[in-house]
């Protein structure tokens, strides 16, 4: 119990005092989440929506496997893309190993079929809703695909903030490929890691209570932009 | 010059599902103009019929063909619901959603749903999400969407089903306006007093086949099927 008060204050006087290396790695933390969201839901978000209204052979078969990719290990995914951007793998030349763009890799691969699992779910129902008035209006596919994006985009926005959560909270992966480097690569997770792994739970703590007060106030300020849940639909 | 989208011709047309026939076969041709009134008892087919004409159900035997290639023609037709599908947006997208898939200029479409809005009664409700409407305010909606863009078809599929007597009054005039107006209307019902009232022509469904078809008056006053003469009767027809 002292160590959870002794966090939560060491979390209050991290902000009250604006400590540099807590904003640093703050920042750090909420550019490569928001970097790899929006990547990730730039190609979650229609390839979702396409596979509820498309029918193909395999199909079945495509929604059990991104089903299945929405449990991926972070630490082998960290593995792999570790192995594909070291200096031997097919990507070494591009020097992105111990890089915020290879954090940003490694979230894009763990939370795309997360986002695109949910988008599924919620636009399979949807499509069943509007089904027949968009076949009877001769809408093109690409255009079915934004009608049910733009209408269904409280859903989306839940398979978005599902997968900012992933990613903001991942610690496996991005340790492997970011390797918490102090002032290049060092999140809020790694160095939660790292201050537990040295004893100073307090400063752990601390900064875990801020992880969640980040995590917080980005939902809550997405619901504010998106306007959800502002009257009553009952 | 246009070509016209009528008349359309259902050859050998059936529908078959899990091993049960829904509909047909069925020969029949849809001729240029005329108020046609689907009537028949539940299960009858009246709803497959429809949704078979409009290229909604997947035929298991003959085609449905019209005066255009068949890609063309749906363009050129309105349909419908039972249900209203509401689009989860404002009245105003919603009606103007068939035209601002056109791509026509966004002060032509505001013109046109002002103008329908008004006709319906919506305009106060204009800027409201359209799943808050009443049934009947709903109903009356999706039957402007449909005939925002002036289709030279109209299927509906018992759009006064469940409504009270001010909707199904304001929908018959405004089906009355569009068939004065040229448009040629499909539309099923289970309502006699309706068919009398709007049906220049009449097509009778039972089991999936029509027993009856013919103008209106002919076929009230002289019935030529004795399944049709019981309907009229108002018997159950097992």
């Amino acid at each position: 119990m002292n160590d959870i008060w002794a966090g939560l204050s060491s979390a209050f006087w991290l902000v009250v005092t604006g400590d540099p290396d807590l904003i640093e790695i703050t920042l750090r933390s909420l550019q490569v989440s928001l970097t790899a969201l929006v990547i990730a839901s730039t190609i979650a978000l229609p390839f979702g929506t396409w596979l509820a209204i498309r029918r193909f052979r395999f199909r079945r078969t495509a929604i059990a496997v991104l089903n299945s990719l929405m449990g991926l290990p972070p630490v082998v995914v960290g593995l792999i893309v570790y192995l594909l951007l070291s200096r031997a793998g097919p990507f070494g030349v591009l020097g992105l190993l111990f890089t915020p763009t290879a954090m940003i890799i490694a979230q894009v691969i763990i939370i795309t079929p997360l986002i695109a699992s949910i988008t599924h779910q919620a636009m399979r129902d949807l499509w069943a809703e509007y089904h027949d008035l968009l076949i009877s209006l001769n809408t093109t596919p690409t255009r079915r695909i934004l009608t049910l994006i733009s209408d269904g985009r409280r859903a989306l926005l839940t398979a978005a903030l599902a997968g900012f959560g992933r990613a903001i909270g991942e610690v496996g992966a991005i340790m492997i490929v970011g390797g918490n480097i102090d002032h290049a690569t060092r999140v809020l997770t790694t160095a939660i890691a790292l201050e537990t792994g040295k004893g100073d739970f307090a400063l752990a703590l601390g900064l875990g209570f801020v992880l969640i007060a980040l995590a917080l106030s980005v939902n809550l300020i997405i619901h504010a932009l998106s306007r959800t849940e502002r009257e009553g639909r009952w | 010059m246009v070509t016209p989208l009528l008349p359309a011709h259902m050859r050998d047309v059936s529908v078959t599902r899990r091993g049960k026939r829904l509909l047909g076969p069925l020969d029949l041709t849809l001729g240029k103009t005329g108020f046609t009134i689907l009537l028949g008892p539940n299960g009858a087919g009246k709803t497959t019929f429809l949704k078979a004409l409009h290229g909604l159900e997947r035929l298991s035997t003959g085609a449905v063909t019209w005066a255009v290639p068949n890609d063309l023609a749906r363009m050129r037709q309105a349909y419908v619901f039972q249900s209203p599908v509401m689009l989860r947006r404002s009245v105003r997208a919603n009606l103007g959603y068939p035209l601002a898939i056109l791509g026509q200029p966004k002060a032509q479409v505001n013109k046109a749903v002002e103008a329908w809005a008004a006709r319906i009664g919506l305009t106060p409700a204009l800027d409201r999400p359209a799943t808050g409407l009443s049934g009947g305010e709903k109903q009356k909606l999706a039957l402007a969407r449909a005939l925002i863009r002036t289709p030279e078809m109209l299927l509906l599929d018992e759009p006064c089903a469940n409504l009270d007597g001010r909707s199904v009054k304001d929908i018959e005039a405004l089906l009355q306006s569009a068939h004065q107006s040229g448009t040629r209307i499909v539309m099923a019902t289970h309502d006699l007093g309706q068919a009398r009232r709007l049906a220049t022509e009449i097509l009778f469904l039972f089991k999936g086949r029509i027993h009856e078809a013919g103008p209106a008056p002919d076929a009230f006053d002289a019935p030529q099927t004795p399944e049709f003469k019981s309907f009229l009767n108002g018997d159950i027809l097992i």
